[in-house]
């Protein structure tokens, strides 16, 4: 499972416009995982400036 | 069919407002959207921009500005300064913007100018209806729609309105900038320069920058390539403010990633023009998207009123814009991003070499081909595959 880290993240938006499966979104302050959607590729993991995305086994 | 709107605009970034304001004053309908509650904020950008990019459109108003340079100075790996100024005393090239002011003031233009502004309401989706488009808009959790004949795409780096309409606006990894910045006070460092430091040591993929907004307060931030290192940007800023300003206090917090894909094919689709950062239209070598946004959205409105008036909102009648932003800035675009790719293979070593052997000069153009035509002079062998970039 795809976690972000909210008091880490910084709503900045990169980790969307990576995203070649439309499974995230910024809404407002926070990002919205589609889990259905997401693949694990970890595209958003490796661009967020932050280091606020992980996967979970 | 009756239509709520002639266009809808998607985010009021510099893109956005300028598209809506362009639209208002050729007296179109139009609605602009911006999803965050206050225009402007949380800020996104190390706020540098030419004098020109600005004088191009507005009588500039000072208090958009934090701080005027007359110049930058680039730090080689080794630590060789290149310093680009302009002779002449009281000459300024460049302003470090308060973009929390400036945003604003063009969202305001634009609705000054007759356009609807709404904040807090995100688009969160469009289709077809007839010969326009029915958009879905959330607000405080309530859903509802508007219909309009064109949508103009203006949502950033995040932006959806190009998926939406079938424009594939994916960005890979080692197409963006990812970027940390930290407004910084307490430092020293000659405030009448922009100050750039290069070379995989900084900054692998990108580079360091520090942008005055005052006599001791300056945006330092950094941008890398996911692709060049397993780091996080804001790892490779923490090492590098470490290292040179230790006492230096951070008083705001920038995040962001900045999209350098180079030109896309095209920035448009039936109903829909995109612009500003959602058409990838920042400079892949300077990171810079402001002053693109800003043409993009002027030349957005204004095919926006010929489609209007034409009452033909195709793709093919749209194609205009990509004709204009193309003609504009796009060989730049292009020529930049030919740039980026060479430059990204050099090792610091020989980016020390390239510094030096220009560094005495003093080059009063401030400008990325001034600087890379000077540099092609002197190492001709070494930049003999770029030197047709400039013919
Ligand atoms: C760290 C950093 C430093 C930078 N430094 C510089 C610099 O020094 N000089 C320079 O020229 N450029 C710089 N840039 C790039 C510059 O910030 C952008 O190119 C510029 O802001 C693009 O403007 P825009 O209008 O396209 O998009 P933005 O300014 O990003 O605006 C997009 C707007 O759309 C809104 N939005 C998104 N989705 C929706 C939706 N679904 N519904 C409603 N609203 C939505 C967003 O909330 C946002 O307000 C930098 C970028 C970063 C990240
Ligand atoms: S890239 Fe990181 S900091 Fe930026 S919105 Fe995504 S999770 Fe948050
Ligand atoms: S892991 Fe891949 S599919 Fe999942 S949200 Fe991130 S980029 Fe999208």
């Amino acid at each position: 499972m795809l976690v972000i880290d909210r008091y880490k993240c910084a709503y900045c938006g990169a980790c969307i416009s990576v995203c070649k499966f439309n499974a995230n979104e910024l809404v407002e302050t926070f990002v919205r995982v589609d889990e259905e959607k997401c693949t694990l590729c970890k595209m958003c993991v490796r661009v967020c400036p932050m280091g606020a995305i992980s996967v979970e086994e | 069919m009756d239509y709520d709107y002639d266009v809808v605009v998607i985010g009021a970034g510099p893109g956005g407002s300028m598209a809506a304001k362009t639209c208002a004053e050729e007296g179109l309908n139009v609605l602009l959207v911006e999803k965050r509650q206050e225009i402007g904020a949380p800020v996104r950008c190390a706020e540098g921009i030419s004098k020109e990019g600005l004088e191009r459109f507005f009588e500039i108003d000072r208090k958009w500005i934090a701080r005027e340079v007359s110049g930058a100075i680039i730090y080689s790996p080794d630590g060789t300064e290149l310093k680009l100024s302009s002779e002449m005393a009281g000459n300024e090239v460049g302003f470090v913007l308060e973009r929390k002011i400036f945003d604003r003031d063009l969202a305001r233009m634009a609705s000054k100018a007759g356009a609807e502004v709404i904040v807090k309401t995100t688009a969160t989706g469009m289709e077809r209806e007839k010969d326009g488009l029915r958009i879905r808009l959330k607000r405080m959790g309530e859903d509802y729609e508007v219909t309009a004949k064109i949508v103009v795409g203006a949502d950033g780096v995040e932006s959806r309105v190009g998926k939406w309409a079938g424009i594939d606006t994916t960005v890979k990894l080692g197409e963006i900038e990812s970027c940390v910045q930290y407004l910084m006070t307490n430092i020293e460092f000659d405030p009448d320069f922009c100050h750039f430091w290069i070379g995989q040591k900084y900054a692998p993929g990108g580079y360091v920058w520090l942008f005055p907004k005052g006599e001791s307060s300056a945006n330092v931030g950094i941008g890398i390539l996911p692709t060049m290192t397993k780091k996080t940007a804001k790892w490779w800023l923490d090492r590098f403010v470490q290292e040179y300003y230790p006492d230096g206090k951070i008083v705001e917090f920038v995040v962001g990633g900045v999209p350098v894909t180079g030109p896309i094919d095209t920035a448009v689709s039936d109903n829909v023009m995109l612009v500003g950062d959602a058409a990838r239209h920042a400079d892949p070598i300077t990171g810079g998207g402001i002053a693109n946004a800003i043409k993009g959205g002027y030349f957005a409105g204004k095919v926006a009123k010929e489609a209007v008036d034409a009452e033909n909102y195709s793709k093919e009648f749209l194609r205009r814009y990509d004709e204009m932003w193309k003609n504009d800035f796009g060989k730049t675009l292009h020529r930049n991003k030919l740039l980026q790719k060479k430059f990204l293979k050099l090792s610091d070593e020989t980016l020390d070499r390239l510094i030096r052997s220009i560094a005495g000069y003093n080059l009063e153009e401030i400008s990325v081909k001034r600087l890379v035509l000077e540099l092609i002079k002197k190492n001709p062998k070494l930049l003999w595959d770029i030197r047709h970039l400039f013919t």
